[in-house]
């Protein structure tokens, strides 16, 4: 009876901890939690596509029905489980790479992970008040601006509150990683992990404004009658689609180049050398966030844009596959003379290049406008951007979490069923989307409910429908595998790969203020060359001290939920007076808690010296 | 131009081409077996970079499986410290001015024949024919030839026809992949583009842009067939009135009669007019495809006049008219079944549907 008490408890202990916490390694944690169901969810609906497109005519679903799983499949992914599970790594990881005690403004830190989550909550809410958003991930005017019902409303409010929690989280990692890098962490000593971070925030912080407002003109057409979008009142609804891709590719890039950055990490640690062509790798990974905004109407070449407007933009497209391809140089490189140990996260880096080169050669092939015209919307480019997001960010987020699963969770993830999943996984993935390819091209547009009998498509179709089934397989045997191992696994060593860069140097479990002492930084590499050169220690930076560490707060999540109160205002009131009362109450709780959160002064507080002692010994 | 990659072609690519081919899917619906200028331009350069880059692919499969043969933890060597290179200039430089190299000779004939696609000289000598996107169907007129159709365009084969695509309500996308790439139909602005057909034949046309819960029944055909066919053909439809049709049985009558009863002609056109809120039906009988994709027959139409909905999800004709009883509609489907209003139709191309 009392053991129960106890445990029920600390149980909420637990949950107001994590409730009410600024700090980076529990935020990280929180994101992997929530990107971790919304990638559930999102893999659940593209097995539904996949036994709908099993056979032709199939009628699993209805047309309607289907519309809303594509829609969903799509934003779920890439928003709420691609986007938040990166970030979440980030989080986690990036601060202990580059030296620091926390990231530079936590308490932002955890509003903007608390936005997500209540984003991520509002857009699937949609499915139980009866329409889910059925108009594509893309939203294109005027088909969003006039579906029926308020499913799409719930993709604007969704979006746009999860969208200002993004923003926050890049900004935040741009002044960590500008002010706050461990004495003689200078950026061309930076792990590329931390460096395609610091790109990839930039990236969010000129991409996500595009979308912002996007969303915004959508959100006054569909609730307040403005007429962007409507071309019979004199709007035009192609400039849906340029803001939508302004922010739309940048937003590949978002995704793709902290994978790039996990690879290197883990082919360097792996291999036992040295990144190959560092400076080459860096510069690199600037000029394709840099390229990547040139590139936006590539997705529109279909659209009449004119053979001057398609050009520009189909070579510039082309340019980026030269620093894409130096990468790739250098990560085999890499691995050329190295001592390579073959582990699960090896394994997922280790296909990662042909899937992802695959990817690549699919995304010359698409840049090429003219040959687009017969690829553009079909099979052939759901192949393709599956290839780069699955072969490339999934394979890298699943590396990831083998890698670093020590660092985060005490745990070393069981090699056995590392191994099974990535097998299934990786078998599924090219049986569901190679064959997409050929589909494409043999006359199979994208977002069909239905194919017809007869046209040479049962077969493919199948095929991938199989494939997909290895991939749920695969994810199953990874989520049993995280399980697994939190039971009967004991608790993972420090540094167990022998690793080089400085998230290996703190104490396992790391600490909650991270370093006692900040270390001193000598070089690319700091764990290593101290292990080469020195004692394998890092040399601390400055005497033990008091240490400055934030106050946890409940606000993040009160104005996060003020926030999701008032959208669900915003997505009714053109339906329903009393939906005011939930819009100015929702707006009120969030404002009055950023009151609080402004006039009252919180400094935080401080570790004593004598507190660190104690605990030393 | 044509020289060098009548070279390529001939050097790296009859053997893969052939194998593509070989399972290249639907005649008339593919796009890996062109039969159109605009199609075979965009085969030329989906080869180009297909074989380009495979050979790109090859070599960074042999670099990765030579590295993991060679360089994978041996027996007795486990502790074994590599030399940590830093990089290489000359290795860093060849891969990367190789790489743009291989982009610039993609990229060249990429512009070419973008700008001659784009080239619209011959529009004003040609046969145009406007579009209309509509959810889920197609509205064919013949610019000066006071013809209407829906669904099935007919063009005469080797000849450069002009399409002007408008949509009435959201964005669609103008696609026969056999025959060109696609093109989208939005609400804004005109887009031209033109097909030459080298064979004749039946095409099959795909709505390409995500429009609603029918986008993937909204098909259409594209019958092409020899000029003399076709000048018959635009003889036949203009010489047609339905006023004096003639119909060979009481039922059609009837049929015609109900057809005027229930004020079907607010929407459906039958003979040339502007009416365009749905389609046209002056060659219905000829139609290769009811709806677009169902089966032409007498029971499917019976089927769509009562409930239109259990075919197409969200079309525009549901609760648009009366409640018609099945044996209204069976009349009146005898009589649509009856308007054939010429000689050429779909067998004359080639042999009918594939």
């Amino acid at each position: 009876m009392s053991s129960a008490t106890a445990q029920r408890n600390s149980f909420a202990a637990v949950l107001w901890d994590y409730l009410t916490t600024v700090d980076h390694k529990k935020i990280g944690k929180l994101y992997l939690y929530g990107g971790g169901f919304f990638f559930l969810l999102g893999g659940l609906e593209a097995v539904i596509i996949r036994i709908q497109l099993i056979k032709p005519e199939n009628d699993f679903i209805s047309a309607g029905l289907y519309n809303e799983m594509i829609t969903m499949h799509g934003t779920t992914m890439i928003f709420f489980a691609a986007m938040p599970i990166l970030l979440g790594l980030m989080n986690a990881v990036m601060p202990l790479q580059i030296g620091a005690r926390d990231v530079a403004f936590p308490f932002v830190n955890a509003l903007g992970f608390w936005l997500f989550l209540f984003g991520g909550i509002m857009l699937n809410v949609s499915w139980l008040t009866g329409a889910a958003p059925d108009a594509g991930w893309t939203a294109y005017a005027p088909l969003s601006t006039t579906s029926p019902g308020h499913g799409v409303d719930y993709y604007v409010l969704g979006l746009q509150i999860s969208g200002a929690g993004t923003l926050m989280g890049g900004i935040n990692f741009l002044v960590t990683i500008v002010n706050m890098r461990a004495p003689g962490m200078t950026y061309m000593r930076m792990p590329l992990f931390s460096w395609t971070t610091f790109v990839i925030s930039v990236l969010i912080l000129f991409a996500f404004p595009a979308l912002t407002v996007g969303l915004f003109l959508l959100m006054f057409d569909r609730m307040f009658d403005s007429a962007f979008f409507d071309v019979a009142l004199g709007g035009n609804s192609i400039i849906w689609q340029h803001l939508f891709w302004i922010f739309g590719h940048p937003e590949v890039y978002i995704l793709i180049l902290p994978a790039f950055g996990i690879f290197s990490e883990i082919f360097a640690t792996f291999s036992k050398k040295r990144l190959f062509g560092y400076t080459a790798m860096v510069f690199a990974t600037i000029l394709i966030a840099f390229l990547g905004f040139m590139v936006w109407a590539h997705h529109m070449f279909t659209v009449g844009m004119g053979p001057v407007a398609n050009s520009i933009f189909a070579v510039a497209t082309m340019a980026i596959a030269v620093p894409t391809g130096i990468k790739i140089f250098n990560w085999l490189l890499t691995l050329w003379g190295g001592n390579i140990t073959i582990n699960s996260a090896m394994l997922w880096s280790l296909a990662f290049i042909p899937s992802f080169t695959i990817g690549g050669m699919t995304g010359i092939m698409v840049a090429t406008s003219v040959a687009d015209y017969q690829y553009h919307d079909t099979y052939f480019v759901i192949a393709h951007f599956h290839y780069v997001i699955v072969g490339g960010v999934v394979f890298g987020i699943l590396a990831a979490c083998h890698y670093w699963w020590p660092l985060m969770f005490n745990r070393i993830l069981n090699e056995k069923l590392g191994k099974w999943a990535f097998w299934l996984f990786f078998i599924g993935f090219h049986l569901t989307f190679f064959i997409q390819h050929f589909l494409g091209l043999m006359g199979m547009p994208r977002r069909y409910w239905v194919f017809l009998e007869d046209q040479g498509l049962d077969l493919g179709n199948f095929i991938s429908t199989i494939g997909a089934f290895f991939m749920t397989a695969g994810v199953i045997v990874f989520l049993y595998n995280a399980f697994y191992s939190w039971f009967k696994q004991g608790p993972a060593p420090q540094d167990p790969w022998d690793g080089r860069t400085l998230e290996w140097a703190v104490e396992s479990p790391t600490p909650y203020y991270n370093f006692k002492q900040l270390p001193l930084v000598r070089g690319l590499d700091a764990l290593w060359l101290e292990k080469m050169e020195g004692n394998g220690k890092l040399a601390p930076a400055e005497p033990v001290g008091d240490i400055h560490m934030p106050n946890g707060s409940i606000l993040p999540f009160l104005i996060s939920l003020g926030f999701f109160i008032a959208g669900f205002g915003f997505i009714y009131q053109t339906t329903s007076d009393l939906a005011y009362i939930l819009l100015y109450g929702g707006m009120g709780m969030a404002l009055v808690c950023m009151l609080i959160r402004s006039l009252k002064d919180d400094h935080g507080y401080h570790i004593t010296k004598e507190e660190l002692e104690k605990e030393a010994r | 131009m044509k020289g060098w990659m009548g070279k390529i072609k001939v050097l790296f690519l009859m053997g893969l081409v052939s194998l593509v081919l070989s399972a290249c899917g639907k005649e008339n619906l593919t796009a890996l077996d062109p039969k159109g200028y605009g199609a075979e331009k965009s085969f030329d350069l989906i080869i180009l970079p297909t074989v380009i880059m495979s050979f790109v692919l090859l070599i960074v499969m042999v670099l990765l499986t030579v590295a993991l043969i060679k360089f994978r933890k041996k027996k007795g060597r486990e502790d074994f410290i590599p030399k940590q290179v830093e990089g290489n200039h000359t290795l860093e430089t060849v891969w990367t001015v190789i790489p743009i190299l291989l982009l610039i000779i993609i990229a060249v004939p990429t512009v070419m024949y973008e700008f001659n696609l784009a080239d619209e000289a011959d529009a004003a000598d040609s046969l145009n024919v406007e579009v209309t996107g509509n959810q889920y169907w197609w509205h064919f007129n013949y610019e000066g030839l006071d013809i209407q159709t829906s669904q099935d365009v007919y063009i005469p084969v080797g000849e450069k026809v002009y399409f002007n695509m408008l949509s009435s309500d959201v964005i669609h996308s103008f696609w026969v992949p056999t025959l060109a790439g696609k093109l989208d139909v939005n609400p804004e602005n005109v887009n031209t583009f033109y097909i030459e057909a080298y064979e004749e034949g039946v095409y099959w046309g795909k709505c390409a842009e995500f429009c609603g819960p029918s986008h993937s029944l909204m098909d259409f055909k594209v019958v092409v067939v020899s000029q003399e066919e076709f000048d018959q053909w635009v003889a036949d439809m203009q010489n047609f009135d339905p006023e004096t049709v003639e119909l060979d049985s009481e039922v059609a009558v009837e049929g015609r009669e109900l057809f005027d009863q229930y004020n079907c002609m607010a929407c459906h056109a039958i003979g040339s007019s502007p009416v365009a809120v749905g389609p046209n039906l002056t060659n219905f009988a000829d139609r290769t495809k009811l709806a677009g994709v169902e089966e032409m027959t007498k029971d499917k139409l019976v089927e769509w006049i009562v409930n239109p909905e259990l075919i197409k999800p969200g079309n525009k004709m549901t609760g648009a008219y009366p409640k018609i009883n099945e044996e209204d509609a069976a009349k009146i489907a005898e009589y649509l079944m009856q308007l054939s209003p010429s000689e050429i139709t779909i067998e004359n191309a080639d042999g009918g549907l594939k």
